[in-house]
């Protein structure tokens, strides 16, 4: 029966063909409509791409034939097949008279292009005339195609023609010129700075709808600047009285309701005015309550107003009776029985127990039936309400709720989500370590690889420490505990990674301590897990720390030690593995089997987890050294800092000179060509090299004999982009391969339980020294979400032990890690963002963040240098600071890396020639598609 | 802001796609698919709301309605209300339904620019403009208007219609 009904309309189509499609175009949507697989949809539209590749190659097209091509195109675009060889024909048809086909033009345009893209330069003139144009749906097309197409650069270009239009006569121009200085304001704040006046100017516009467009200007403006706006506030409460008055003309009702949209812009915009703002909130309580009352809860759009008016008020200092109507909302809400207006109720709930705690009491059973309810949607939302009432009385209830969702759910996105709140409270409100540990295992069992690696750390860390409080035995049985229970999630298969980790340092640490488990049961599991996981090295080298740490405890306390068969198989295994850091270890399990007792128990004494190291940071004890050495003539110390200035400045004075002239355009009308600029024109026609010409024009680097003072200068100045290019890229992925083990082995050991030799050295000093400077920021978290709250939770938090203030980096990513400021882009410069994804993807950069707070003085670098020197080499923490400072180092002195950069000379020249023939070619290489660039060059 | 309309059949297949910041086409086709997949799991008389901040970044919602054989789906940032944003849905499928009498989906498929003409009416860069279905119809009629007006001219050889045009 729809099949019936389909192929009669399609007749209908077929015949009308009013629809200014061609027979082609429908048989085309029809067999994709048909298409029973991927791949045969994609057949279709190849030999479809195929078929447009040859039409627009032929001459003299008319027009309406072009019309549709282009409309083929973004159609077959919107399938996601790329188009780009018709963008051109787009853009020209923008620039038809024809309204149709301008219209047609500007929509393939938007779509295809983005406000970057070279071509827009051949649009920014056309839009320049039709803003200008008599006709206003031109100029309306036109405003529609600047909020896609303009960027930063050409916003001068277009802006003096949309500020008049601010005045135009036709209120829908002048509404979407509103819109187009918002869209303006968005992207570049700096490049409207000065026209903000006109915003609040449009506010008393005559048009309600012109009025309407301005509140979302207005809104983002008070969203960065609320105290400037603060006088607007009788002038909003005025409007939106208004409003509901019924004073606007009818046309404005939606569903009964007048200009529903125009009252949830101007709600929004009055909870921001009113946070925090006594008087404010006074003078738009009245209001308010009026919309409660008024407002029809029967329609979608009612709804929609009432709970703008609930977040209203969970925003500014509300009455009491304010308070009243809000909870009466919610709780009609969480009895509906829709399942949208149902989030809406649990969604407010959630903003107004921030300034009432016990409203949430009432609804108990609402929400524990949210908490059932089929819909995904409103379970998380149901969750983040129990995430944030979580008390220290309810928080077992919450968590247990908590993980057994995380268990069930599989999209890794929310489960990391949910894993990290799990842990967030638990280490918060934990009423007992037991549970705590419990908790724990369960998350790292079900989302170990998802959640951050510092929550691990923690975990050890608490086990370690226990809960602060001095009594020693309930430690030892905290610890047994988690022995045990470890021990019974071993047998099961497929744990996670992190997870393991943990495994074997408890093992390793408290394995044997209370003498309920022997050495030799102890170390077969160990071996069994390095076993069981001879992929991953980072277990493996856990594994090995942890049973050394058992034999040397055996050892230490005069037993002696028998070392199980699959354990001295898998000593040798890792004396040869490829690993270095397990290398290490292995030699370092060998080294210590054979010492005496009281040789052991110095490198690994029992229990000493927790002992703080004093790390010398200074390394004053290298003073001398140094003394020595400048004496006999070396170069003092630069500081890394100072030394990749020294290579910013030098990278930017180079691009300052030829880059930003060629990139800045001028969209103003040119000047009448004077005489004077005759005589060059003459000497390019003189010379009769025509290919090289065409780019020594545009670019002037490489130029004819008759500029060769100059040029022997630009090629210089080149050669330094050139070097950029080449050097970088390769640095990067020498350091990169080579550091690679070297990382992961920092990664092992950069936790307190780490190899003989660096055993002395643990990192907890610098755990410490990060104290204060995560505790303001958790806090204000802390009361952001739970008002006043916040106070007694933090007084628990600083109760219950050392654990808590690590865990405000353990949900957030670390900002320690310093970013480069990269140099702007340069055209030739693809090497560029390789660089850049490499830096952003290693994992473990965080724990060197974690290490050294200071990583930015190149003294932490010396230092795992001189800790690390005979596993890894000096590269351990290579970041791309180091890397730059390495870069300027060679740049400065060291004349064999800069030996090799210049011999990159004449390459460079090849290059520039190479790009010039591409340009000739008629591709123009941008930084969207670095590869087809990269082919061409070879 | 709203960041994303869509408009997808049952089955997955896109038949209108505007994303209101730029994205590479991969990227788009991606949005989709995972939009799609989302979606296809849902099951009947549940809410019209998700968030899905895995596909769209940080503090994204995303709401849906389903009529016959088509899902119409807004993305949006925390700026904009949900139940809001379910009736402008609303009032693009009654702009839709008023533009060719009792839409469906092939006039959807079949009419891809004026569909685009309609949205750019009702969202103008991210940003609600027009909840007025007549409104909306007016300004869509007057462009229909002269573009076929533009259109039969357009037949006459150039030199005649020159005084055309907005110069």
């Amino acid at each position: 029966m729809e099949q019936l009904k389909t192929i009669g309309r399609e007749l209908a189509m077929g015949s009308q063909g009013g629809f200014g499609q061609s027979k082609e175009f429908l048989d085309l949507v029809k067999s994709i409509g048909e298409a029973r697989s991927k791949a045969e949809e994609d057949r279709i539209v190849l030999s479809e791409i195929d078929i447009l590749k040859r039409k627009l190659l032929e001459p003299d097209i008319p027009k309406r034939k072009m019309k549709e091509y282009i409309i083929r195109l973004v159609y077959i675009e919107m399938l996601g097949h790329d188009a780009s060889f018709g963008y051109i024909h787009a853009v020209k048809m923008t620039h038809d008279d024809n309204l149709l086909l301008k219209r047609t033009g500007y929509l393939a345009v938007t779509l295809f292009l983005n406000e970057d893209h070279d071509l827009i330069i051949l649009i920014v003139n056309t839009i320049q005339k039709d803003l200008r144009s008599d006709n206003y749906l031109v100029v309306c097309a036109a405003l529609n195609a600047i909020c896609r197409l303009i960027n930063e650069e050409t916003i001068p270009a277009v802006l003096p023609q949309v500020v008049d239009l601010l005045n135009h006569q036709k209120e829908a121009v002048r509404k979407k010129a509103i819109m187009a200085l918002h869209r303006f304001h968005r992207k570049s704040p700096s490049s409207v700075s000065h026209l903000i006046s006109n915003f609040r100017k449009r506010l008393c516009d005559n048009d309600p709808g012109v009025m309407g467009a301005t509140l979302c200007p207005l809104f983002d403006l008070i969203t960065e600047d609320v105290s400037s706006y603060k006088d607007l506030v009788s002038s909003f409460v005025s409007i939106l009285k208004q409003v509901t008055e019924r004073r606007l003309p009818k046309s404005y009702d939606y569903h009964q309701m007048p200009a529903p949209f125009i009252q949830i812009k101007l709600l929004k915009i009055l909870a921001l005015l009113g946070c925090g703002d006594k008087s404010a909130s006074e003078i738009m309580s009245m209001v308010l309550g009026d919309l409660f009352r008024k407002c029809d809860s029967s329609t979608n759009i009612g709804n929609a107003i009432l709970y703008e008016c609930i977040r209203c008020i969970s925003c500014i200092i509300p009455s009491p009776k304010l308070l009243e109507a809000a909870a009466d909302a919610i709780s009609k809400f969480l009895k509906s029985d829709s399942h949208n207006l149902k989030y809406m109720g649990i969604d407010g709930l959630g903003r107004l127990i921030k300034i009432s705690p016990d409203i949430a009491e009432q609804h108990q059973l609402a929400v524990i039936d949210c908490l059932e309810d089929p819909d995904d949607t409103l379970k998380r939302k149901t969750f983040e309400l129990l995430y944030k009432m979580t008390k220290s009385s309810n928080v077992e209830v919450i968590v247990d709720r908590m993980t057994d969702y995380m268990i069930s759910i599989n999209d890794n996105h929310y489960k990391t989500e949910i894993a990290s709140r799990c842990v967030e409270l638990a280490e918060q409100f934990a009423p007992s370590n037991q549970w705590f540990i419990q908790i724990m295992n369960k998350v790292f069992e079900h989302a170990g690889d998802l959640v951050n690696i510092k929550v691990a750390h923690n975990l050890m860390r608490l086990i370690a420490e226990g809960f602060g409080e001095d009594d020693d035995d309930a430690d030892s049985k905290l610890r047994l505990s988690a022995v045990e229970s470890h021990l019974q999630i071993m047998s099961e298969p497929k744990l996670p990674s992190l997870f393991l980790q943990v495994i074997s340092w408890v093992l390793g640490e408290y394995g044997t301590a209370d003498g309920k488990y022997s050495a030799s049961y102890i170390s077969g599991k160990l071996c069994d897990v390095a076993d069981a996981y001879s992929s991953d090295e980072t277990v493996k080298g856990y594994a090995v720390s942890a049973l050394m740490k058992i034999y040397a405890f055996e050892i230490a306390s005069g037993r002696k030690v028998d070392v199980l068969p699959e354990c001295q198989s898998l000593i040798e295994e890792l004396l040869a593995s490829h690993s270095t850091d397990l290398q290490q270890r292995a030699y370092e399990l060998q080294a210590l089997l054979a010492l005496d007792a009281r040789a052991v128990e110095s490198i690994l004494p029992l229990d000493a987890s927790c002992e703080d190291i004093e790390v010398d940071k200074d390394l004053s004890f290298l003073n001398g050294y140094i003394q020595q050495a400048i004496e006999s003539g070396a170069q003092p110390y630069i500081s890394e800092r100072e030394r990749s200035c020294m290579l910013e400045t030098t990278d930017y004075h180079s691009q300052d000179h030829h880059e930003v002239p060629s990139h800045a355009l001028r969209f103003e009308a040119y000047e009448r060509p004077k005489p004077s600029s005759l005589p060059t024109q003459a000497s390019t026609e003189l010379v009769p090299v025509p290919e090289p010409s065409y780019y020594s024009e545009a670019h002037q680097p490489i130029s004819t004999s008759s500029v060769s003072e100059r040029e022997s200068s630009e090629i210089k100045l080149r050669l330094d982009g050139v070097k950029q290019k080449w050097g970088r890229p390769s640095y990067q992925s020498s350091t990169s391969a080579s550091s690679t083990p070297p990382q992961a082995a920092n990664g092992t050991s950069s936790h307190p339980d780490v190899g003989v030799g660096s055993s002395s050295l643990k990192p907890r000093s610098s755990y410490e020294s990060k104290k204060p400077e995560i505790d303001p920021e958790k806090q204000r978290l802390a009361a952001s979400l739970f008002g006043g709250s916040s106070t007694s939770r933090s007084d628990r938090k600083s109760s219950s032990g050392g654990h808590k203030p690590a865990k405000g980096t353990a949900s957030k990513p670390p900002k320690e890690n310093p970013i480069p400021v990269q140099p702007p882009p340069d055209l030739l410069d693809f090497g560029e963002p390789t660089a850049t994804s490499v830096t952003a993807t290693d994992p473990f950069k965080e724990l060197e963040g974690l290490m050294d707070s200071s990583s930015q003085d190149g003294g932490s670098t010396d230092v795992m240098g001189v800790l690390y020197s005979d596993a890894a080499p000096v590269t351990t923490t290579t970041s791309v600071d180091s890397l730059l400072s390495e870069l300027s180092d060679s740049s400065k002195g060291n004349p064999g890396t800069y030996q090799s950069q210049t011999s990159k000379g004449p390459n460079s020249k090849e290059a520039l020639e190479k790009d010039a023939l591409v340009r000739q070619m008629g591709v123009n290489p941008t930084s969207q598609n670095p590869t087809l660039f990269k082919d061409l060059l070879g | 802001m709203i960041k994303a309309v869509m408009m997808m059949n049952t089955q997955g297949k896109p038949r209108l796609a505007k994303f209101y910041d730029f994205l590479p086409v991969e990227k788009q086709q991606e949005l989709i698919r995972g939009v799609f997949s989302v979606l296809s799991s849902r099951p009947e008389n549940v809410s019209n709301f998700l968030e899905i901040d895995s596909l769209f970044g940080p503090d994204s919602r995303l709401v849906y309605k389903h009529y016959a054989t088509l899902y119409f789906v807004l993305v949006f940032d925390g700026s904009e209300n949900e139940l809001a944003m379910l009736d402008l849905i609303q009032v693009l499928v009654e702009t839709l339904d008023k533009c060719f009498s009792n839409v469906c989906e092939l006039d959807i498929v079949f009419n891809y620019s004026k569909m685009h003409t309609v949205l750019d009416e009702i969202v103008f860069g991210g940003q609600v403009l027009e909840t007025r279905s007549d409104e909306i119809m007016k300004a869509v009629e007057e462009i229909s208007k002269l573009e076929a007006a533009s259109n039969s001219i357009s037949l006459v050889p150039k030199s005649v219609s020159g005084w055309r045009g907005g110069r």
